[in-house]
């Protein structure tokens, strides 16, 4: 009797060890496991020098041949509201009034994760990460399922409701068809009168942004947004004020959105692979021995 | 075809700029000088230099330490204290109009020594950092269309003008 208990603690104890071990080796795993390619380009954007002349947005439906937008480009009443993207418009700016005088506008857009939630999140593996930066999409596979807008840290990607027949997710792919895999810098970059967005190697951006903090004290938070956050961006924000105060999420994880699920689908061919034998085996080891004494008390009650 | 002929007016446009920087070269310090860095959508800008000089004095806040002024940012008065004046002061001389092909890029990338004049913006930036910035201090005028009028091609892009968004169709409240 005690030693079946002995064993059966035994076993246990055995199938908690290898859970662990393979939970810990997930994780080591999922950390940094994509460092991102090492030619990715990226945009440094500085919100310091942004004057809100929507330019980028104008520039954007152009080049993506985007529909009419409801109002002209030029029409700065759109500023009242908060707005996101949508199948309209892969960028748009928001006014941000953040002490008594001061305006930042953020300019909003994919922001090109090196792990982007989206694609982990696509079962038809629509998305694609390029390795010259670009997230993009293949609409043709998009069955319109629309993980990726839930999974998306950034709430970027839109879709057509509009279209009844054949409604697609539509994000910001960088201008990867007509520039980015030419080496041009995307249009919302080059149309920019105040060079608020700087078009280059992502890894050199880093450092350009992290100088720019150095050689202007005081003026800049000490922090390059979407340099860690989510496991990395391409797009990357310098700002004069906390970036809460500009409509960005401050508590974002450095962690790529996959390392939440990978470590527990790391598990799943464990539990389906292993518990099966595992626990087929305890049960018979357990009802053998329950056999043998049920046997033995049922001969003493005769 | 397209792509032809933006390079066309690129080229037009480089040696109009070109015409303007020699003349005033020859002429000294320009009293006026045509800036249409961006034609495509907005006419050029007919930049009043001598009233600027007058107003502002000190060449260094446009020029840098170009000019030979007393440079007073401590980073460039590491190098520039008494650099003296360069024979370029013009904004194109220094500030390339395409910042970010991928042989500008590569040129920023393999600079020698690999500091300094890294993240200088490019020419269209480089004004308007420079002319906007000075005018929000200033209380200068700051609308777009206050130094540059847009033209067709900026209606266009603008969705402006003859090319503005039909109003949506809603509902009017009834007259009385």
């Amino acid at each position: 009797m005690i030693e079946r208990r002995d064993f059966l603690k035994g076993c246990l104890a055995c199938g908690v060890t290898a859970a662990t071990v393979s939970v810990a080796s997930g994780k080591a795993m999922a950390a940094g496991s994509f460092e991102g390619y090492p030619d990715a380009m990226g945009v440094l954007v500085d919100l310091t020098r942004c004057v809100g002349c929507r330019s980028c947005e104008a520039a954007c439906n152009n080049e993506q041949k985007l529909p009419e937008p409801d109002q002209a480009f030029d029409d700065m009443s759109v500023f009242k509201d908060k707005r996101r993207t949508t199948e309209k418009a892969y960028t748009v700016v928001n006014e941000y009034k953040v002490a008594d005088k001061d305006t930042l506008y953020r300019k909003i857009q994919c922001n090109h994760c090196t792990e982007p939630a989206c694609l982990s999140s696509c079962f038809v593996n629509a998305y694609t990460k390029t390795k010259e930066g670009a997230v993009i999409y293949n609409a043709k596979v998009c069955v319109g399922c629309r993980n990726c807008m839930i999974a998306c840290p950034f709430n970027i990607p839109a879709y057509s409701y509009s279209s009844p027949l054949n409604p697609l997710v539509k994000k910001c792919i960088f201008c990867y068809d007509t520039r980015l895999k030419d080496g041009k810098p995307p249009a919302c970059v080059e149309i920019c009168p105040q060079q608020v967005m700087t078009f280059g190697r992502r890894a050199d951006l880093i450092k350009l942004g992290h100088d720019r903090i150095q050689a202007n004290p005081g003026k800049y938070v000490d922090k390059l947004y979407g340099e860690k956050a989510v496991g990395g961006t391409s797009w990357m924000y310098l700002s004069s004020v906390d970036f809460d105060k500009v409509g960005f999420d401050g508590h974002i994880q450095n962690e790529p959105i996959i390392s939440n699920v990978k470590d527990f689908l790391g598990f799943v061919p464990m539990v389906l692979s292993i518990w099966p034998a595992l626990f087929t085996g305890v049960h018979l080891l357990a009802t053998k021995n329950k056999d043998g004494h049920h046997d033995h008390e049922e001969g003493d009650h005769q | 075809m397209h792509a032809v002929k933006q390079k066309m007016i690129l080229g037009i446009t480089g040696i109009l700029v070109m015409l303007v920087s020699n003349v005033c070269f020859g002429a000294g310090i320009p009293d006026k000088v045509s800036i249409g860095s961006i034609q495509k959508y907005y006419a050029p800008v007919s930049f009043n230099h001598a009233a600027h000089i007058n107003k502002l004095k000190d060449c260094g806040l446009c020029h840098h330490h170009t000019t030979g002024a007393q440079v007073t940012d401590p980073n460039c008065a590491r190098c520039h204290k008494n650099s003296g004046a360069q024979p370029v002061v013009s904004c194109k001389g220094c500030h390339v109009a395409d910042p970010f092909t991928p042989e500008a890029l590569k040129q920023q990338r393999d600079q020698q020594p690999p500091v300094y004049h890294r993240d200088k913006p490019g020419l269209k930036a480089a004004y308007h950092i420079s002319c906007l910035g000075c005018h929000q201090k200033m209380n200068g005028p700051t609308g777009c269309q206050d130094c540059h009028k847009r033209n067709d091609g900026g209606d266009a892009i603008f969705k402006s003008g003859k090319y503005a968004p039909k109003a949506p169709a809603k509902p009017k409240a009834a007259h009385h």
